[in-house]
């Protein structure tokens, strides 16, 4: 086999390994500079210096509370799920080849969220909190599963697959309505604004919750990357290469339904973020799965964070949920893709 | 799609019993419900109301303005829904869909969240506001660019726009948590607890684009013959597109600012009109009046037993309904789009 791997993948060279590390290490310092800034905003604006000392328990006490237990795990909170959704929606772009593909379009959001809402409002009190990510993930991959299933006809068509998660997006949406009308008001008001893409008021523990499940994933995943390039260049080659297609497809989708599905559980159905993140990694690094996947964490994590930044200094006193950000970049970037992207289909 | 010419005598009978169906559907809405009234109660209702009866009260200021809102709201919607798939040659436009519905209700509930507004007049004209600007956005996008976008492409980009005028729409929800639950039931599609002097100021604008739309009938045949065929035959694109714009803006957002965002009632009912009436407009828009007012008021119907006592929103009704045809047709109609 003579074509090289990147070739086969796109018309545009890739960069250099060197460059995609400086790509890296330049997206790490913004990542760095953003939470120190989202430490040291707020209501209250802390200094440098003070910050620095309330992060290790020292300092005023009232700087200890408000950088340790409220900007803190909140800051946590938003690199997590914004790094998950961009890795989710970095694997399903891959391995659906479809630019259009992110976890709000297939449908995993969507059960996701509906599976959380079922858990909260019917389920509150039966069992732990702790169990939240598991309802959102068997909601995701229940909503996943059928979406599949509906496209499928020799073959899941992207276009097809894009309009069938629409509708199924709205059959769940018109199910998690039903569920909020009819709970009780302060189950329904704390789902609804759990449900808008919230990561107000997250704890320690909420980052306790999720960090393990992202860390395993995140683990299994590494040690596949090797396949998902395999998955990149096409259906023919993968298997040439001996990549055992349709296994190997199928453990990435559910990876991916299991990645948003459990950033969805702690952060709500936050829009668009596995839509845009990848797109502008593998325009900063070229379509090599390998790069494009950490790239996207990265700017998933500082996409996150920066509207979150945002939605809880600008609007003061009210605190904007991060979501009404996301979507109000990430429609108009998903309408720019529908024009860019016109040849196919 | 077969060629569906039907004679004039099989359309005039099915829109007869579209009618009746209506009239059955119109009375059980008024007499079944969390009480049940019986057909002497209904009656005297109108002709000789008394106060004093408990289940005449009920049948002329709850059930009356439901019913007749209901009526009204689906038959403006399934209209809107027919002009759009005409226009946009496009089986699966719809107010909904296109994101028309989500403008106008996050308009509406930026006015009662943000400057608590509550006269239906006002209500409305900042319903048709939103519906205007999510229509124009609309078609900006189909009409930038060489040949613009593919009529599936609309369908994604007025699905983006509902994602994110419903983000918008829930920022500002969280903003005020106290008036949420009721703003809940408003922004999944209900018609019950209105009161007529909600549906009143809005029925002229209504009115206005039922009779646009049912005078312009001729040219919605033309206008789905596609643009080329169209332009040949003389017809005025933009002028049409224009009119096409304003009935849907009067319909939607009208329906909107009394009744909320109902869902995919614009979606299902130009088909199943086809189905029955075929192709031509001129029949196809009374059928497809006459059938989404009644399935509005059956949705309604239904929604009050199926948990009863308590009532679901109508909108969840038809939200319930319609996704699965859309997902059927979109299934189905790959190869059309």
């Amino acid at each position: 086999m003579n074509v090289s791997h990147n070739n086969a993948v796109s018309a545009r060279p890739a960069p250099k390994r060197n460059a995609a590390l400086k790509v890296m290490i330049w997206l790490s310092l913004v990542l760095v500079l953003m939470s120190v800034l989202y430490l040291m905003l707020g209501e209250t604006i802390i200094g440098l210096q003070r910050v620095w000392q309330a992060l290790w328990g020292r300092g005023l006490g009232e700087d200890v509370l408000i950088v340790q237990t409220l900007r803190a795990p909140r800051l946590v909170i938003a690199l997590l799920v914004g790094a998950a959704l961009a890795v989710a929606g970095a694997i399903l772009q891959a391995v659906i080849r479809n630019p259009l593909a992110a976890p709000d379009v297939v449908g995993i959001t969507g059960g996701a969220s509906f599976g959380a809402v079922l858990f909260l409002t019917v389920l509150a009190g039966v069992f732990s909190r702790e169990l939240l990510p598991i309802a959102a993930i068997i909601g995701a991959f229940c909503a996943t599963a059928l979406v599949y299933m509906l496209a499928w006809r020799r073959g899941a068509d992207s276009l097809r697959l894009v309009l069938v998660g629409i509708g199924v997006a709205s059959l769940l949406s018109a199910g998690t309505s039903f569920l909020l009308t009819f709970s009780p008001a302060y189950s329904a008001t704390s789902a609804y604004i759990w449900l808008t893409g919230t990561i107000y008021g997250s704890t320690w523990e909420d980052a306790a919750i999720l960090a393990p499940w992202l860390v395993v994933f995140g683990a299994v995943l590494y040690f596949n990357t090797g396949n998902l390039h395999a998955q990149l260049l096409g259906d023919e080659l993968a298997v040439g290469i001996g990549s055992s297609l349709q296994r190997h497809r199928l453990l990435m989708v559910l990876l991916s339904v299991a990645l948003a599905g459990s950033a969805v559980a702690i952060g709500g159905s936050i829009g668009f973020v596995g839509l845009i993140a990848p797109h502008m990694a593998r325009r900063l690094v070229g379509p090599v799965i390998r790069r494009v996947l950490p790239v996207s964490a990265l700017i998933g994590a500082i996409v996150v964070a920066a509207a979150d930044l945002v939605g809880r200094t600008v609007f003061l006193p009210y605190d904007i949920p991060v979501g009404v950000f996301t979507s109000a970049v990430g429609a108009p970037f998903f309408i720019y893709l529908l024009y860019r992207s016109r040849k196919m289909g | 799609m077969g060629r569906k010419i039907r004679s004039t005598a099989f359309r005039s009978a099915g829109l007869l019993g579209g009618l009746v169906l209506l009239i059955v559907s119109f009375m059980a809405s008024m007499r079944y419900g969390f009480v049940s009234i019986s057909w002497g109660d209904i009656h005297s209702s109108i002709t000789n109301y008394d106060e004093g009866v408990m289940n005449q009260v009920i049948a002329r200021t709850a059930r009356l303005p439901r019913a007749l809102i209901a009526a009204t709201v689906g038959g403006s919607l399934a209209l809107a829904g027919a002009i759009l798939q005409s226009v946009t040659r496009n089986p699966l436009a719809s107010p909904s869909v296109l994101g028309i519905n989500a403008g106008a209700s996050l308009a509406v509930v930026a006015a009662l969240t943000l400057a608590s507004i509550r006269e239906t007049e006002t209500l409305m004209w900042i319903s048709f506001f939103g519906a205007a600007i999510a229509a124009v956005a609309v078609y900006a996008m189909g009409s930038v660019g060489r040949e613009g976008l593919s009529p599936l492409r609309i369908i994604l980009a007025g699905s983006a726009m509902t994602a994110l005028f419903a983000s918008l729409t829930q920022g500002m929800l969280v903003r005020n948590e106290s008036g949420l639950q009721d703003v809940l039931f408003w922004i999944a599609g209900s018609v019950a607890g209105r009161t007529t002097e909600m549906l009143l100021p809005v029925l002229p604008y209504m009115g206005a684009g039922w009779l646009l739309a049912f005078a312009l009938s001729r040219q919605w045949n033309v206008m789905a013959m596609g643009e080329e065929s169209a332009k040949g035959l003389g017809q005025n694109m933009t002028l049409m597109k224009l009119a096409a714009g304003l009935i849907v803006i009067l319909l939607a957002g009208s329906a909107v600012a009394v009744a909320g965002p109902i869902g995919l009632i614009g979606i299902i009912i130009p088909h199943v009109a086809r189905g029955i009436a075929g192709l031509d407009y001129r029949w196809l828009l009374p059928y497809s009046a006459v059938l989404g007012a009644s399935l509005l008021l059956l949705a309604d119907l239904a929604a009050r037993f199926i948990i009863f006592p308590l009532e679901v929103p109508v909108g969840i009704m038809t939200a319930a309904l319609g996704a699965p045809f859309f997902i059927y047709l979109a299934r189905k109609g790959r190869a059309k789009l």
